[in-house]
């Protein structure tokens, strides 16, 4: 089997699927051209993620990667979320193929990015948090 | 977790088929009787050599060829590569150019791309939304240096069906070689090589009920290329390596059965096909049909299902019990979606969202169209999370971020 047991359990039944409808804020990151786009809901109160969802278009592992991620966020502070990295995710989901690695990055993007939006909406981004920001400019092909 | 079963619906003839039971009988006394190695000169290798030829005879007589122009090779790949660049290290010195399509196998592309390499020239012809090739774009595209066309009879993505007598009688006008890789056609059109006019003919064994890992180049009698494997004498010191002679037999069977059920099987598959087509684009919205509506191979139907991706499919469709493929990028393990589905403008999105299902002669129509109300279910499932599907029903488009290595 080209996937693990756990990424095939969370493309069979991804956590989080859907919209939130007063999201605090969305992230959207990838592009149809290379077949993979996610977007992350997230609902934040008092720097607590207490919400999370997803909307994805891509291969298995990409719904699965957004699946975990946003498990993994679900409950925790935003220092908290924004530490998540793709490789936490895809260990968490018992490895990626090596091709498949740049689904994990998309991931750990898609929430980010919904975090800088969530800043930028409430007095921008904290000087110490800008470096948590550099992977969304990183190529996601590159991983 | 107990593995759910399911009956299992083989929809990918078009990757590789069951052996048929008839082949494994034709083969089996190859290989524990009749095993001699067919160049020793006792008995055991002249009953080899005997059923050898035999077996080649009956292959030309499918192909309308004589026996002496038929090569057997280990599989459509090599026929491939020994046809393209054996043409073109034997006329480097007449010139270096050579004709091909933008929709070609692999086999053939790569070919073409490693001798680019070694300073021959491609031309790739471009094919219309149908992958359809123009033969008066051939014609234009030959000059002087030109020393190879080579055209695929039947594409193995869309099914497409390409105009090969007509573009062969225009290589025969021009004095150019021309070579037609017929492994999808092959079991499914007949294969006539002089009403074709082909000089060259690729055919691989596993796309018609004979095993994996045996192939035939039909080369026309006054045609000479270099060879590419080097080594003994066998197949008239063209071709090295001892003959794989149960995989022969395998392959004379089957040739022989596709061409006398071809009348009474080809009917029923196109007619299946033609029903799935139909329901599918009845019973699921924003679906658009790949290839020719017409002049397609009997058992291929590919099609695009917007808002999705192919894998995904793929793998929910395996679930359910069916063994379908894709032209998205993440199965073919590069970055792009299928280079035929870009060739005839397919947008990169709808690419990455295309099924091919391959019909064939052991498939009932109930369990090929049972296919049909699995594809509604899994096709809204995936739309249900798919951030494109929520962007068209809004009607409003978000911007992605630009990715450098796919934008073009």
């Amino acid at each position: 089997m080209l996937y693990s047991d756990k990424v095939m359990d969370h493309f069979m039944h991804p956590r989080n699927v859907g919209e939130i409808e007063d999201a605090s804020a969305t992230g959207t990151v990838g592009n149809a051209k290379c077949g993979d786009i996610m977007k992350v809901y997230l609902k934040i109160e008092d720097n607590i993620v207490v919400d999370a969802k997803f909307k994805t278009f891509g291969c298995g592992s990409a719904i699965a990667t957004s699946s975990m991620a946003t498990e993994m966020i679900k409950g925790h502070t935003i220092d908290e979320a924004l530490s998540l990295t793709n490789k936490a995710v895809a260990e968490a989901l018992d490895g990626l193929p090596p091709v498949k690695m740049h689904c994990s990055l998309l991931a750990e993007q898609a929430v980010k990015a919904a975090i800088k939006e969530y800043y930028e909406k409430h007095g921008g981004i904290p000087e110490d948090k800008m470096k948590f920001f550099d992977v969304l400019d990183e190529d996601e092909h590159s991983v | 977790m107990a593995e759910k079963i399911v009956k299992r619906v083989y929809l990918d003839n078009a990757a590789t088929t069951i052996v048929r039971s008839e082949v494994v009988d034709a083969m089996i006394p190859v290989f524990t009787e009749n095993f001699g190695n067919a160049s020793s000169i006792y008995l055991e290798g002249q009953k080899a050599k005997s059923t050898l030829e035999d077996a080649r005879a009956r292959i030309a007589a499918c192909l309308n060829a004589e026996p002496s122009e038929i090569y057997f090779t280990s599989c459509g790949t090599e026929s491939d590569n020994w046809a393209v660049k054996g043409t073109a290290f034997r006329y480097a010195k007449k010139g270096k150019h050579i004709i091909t399509s933008a929709i070609e196998h692999h086999a053939v592309l790569h070919s073409c791309e490693a001798l680019a390499k070694l300073g021959y020239e491609i031309t790739y012809l471009p094919v219309d939304e149908y992958g359809l090739v123009d033969p008066a774009q051939v014609e234009s595209a030959i000059r002087p240096d030109t020393i190879l066309v080579t055209i695929m009879m039947a594409n193995n993505e869309i099914g497409t069906v390409e105009p090969i007598e007509e573009i062969a009688k225009i290589c025969k006008d021009k004095k150019i070689l021309f070579h037609t890789d017929a492994v999808q056609a092959a079991g499914a059109l007949p294969i006539d090589v002089k009403a074709l006019g082909v000089d060259m003919l690729s055919l691989s064994g596993h796309k018609l009920h004979a095993p994996k890992g045996i192939g035939i180049l039909y080369i026309r009698k006054g045609v000479a290329i270099t060879n590419f494997m080097d080594g003994g004498a066998q197949e008239r010191a063209k071709r090295a390596g001892t003959e794989n002679l149960p995989y022969i037999i395998g392959f004379a069977k089957a040739l022989e059965l596709s061409l006398s059920e071809m009348q009474a099987n080809i009917p029923r598959i196109e007619k299946i096909r033609d029903e799935l087509i139909d329901a599918v684009l009845d019973a699921i919205p924003h679906v658009r049909l790949n290839g020719h509506p017409v002049k397609r191979l009997p058992g291929n139907a590919n099609l695009s299902f917007e808002f999705i991706e192919g894998e995904s499919l793929l793998l929910l469709l395996d679930f359910m019990g069916f063994a379908c493929s894709s032209g998205s990028a993440c199965t073919s393990g590069s970055l792009d979606p299928s280079h035929v589905l870009l060739a005839i403008g397919l947008p990169h999105e709808i690419a990455h969202g295309s099924l091919r299902v391959s019909i064939g002669k052991f498939n009932t129509e109930e369990e090929v169209m049972s296919i049909v109300p699995a594809l509604q279910e899994i096709v809204q499932r995936l739309r249900d999370m798919s951030p494109l599907y929520e962007d068209f029903l809004n009607n409003k488009h978000t911007p992605y971020t630009p990715c450098n290595r796919c934008a073009k």
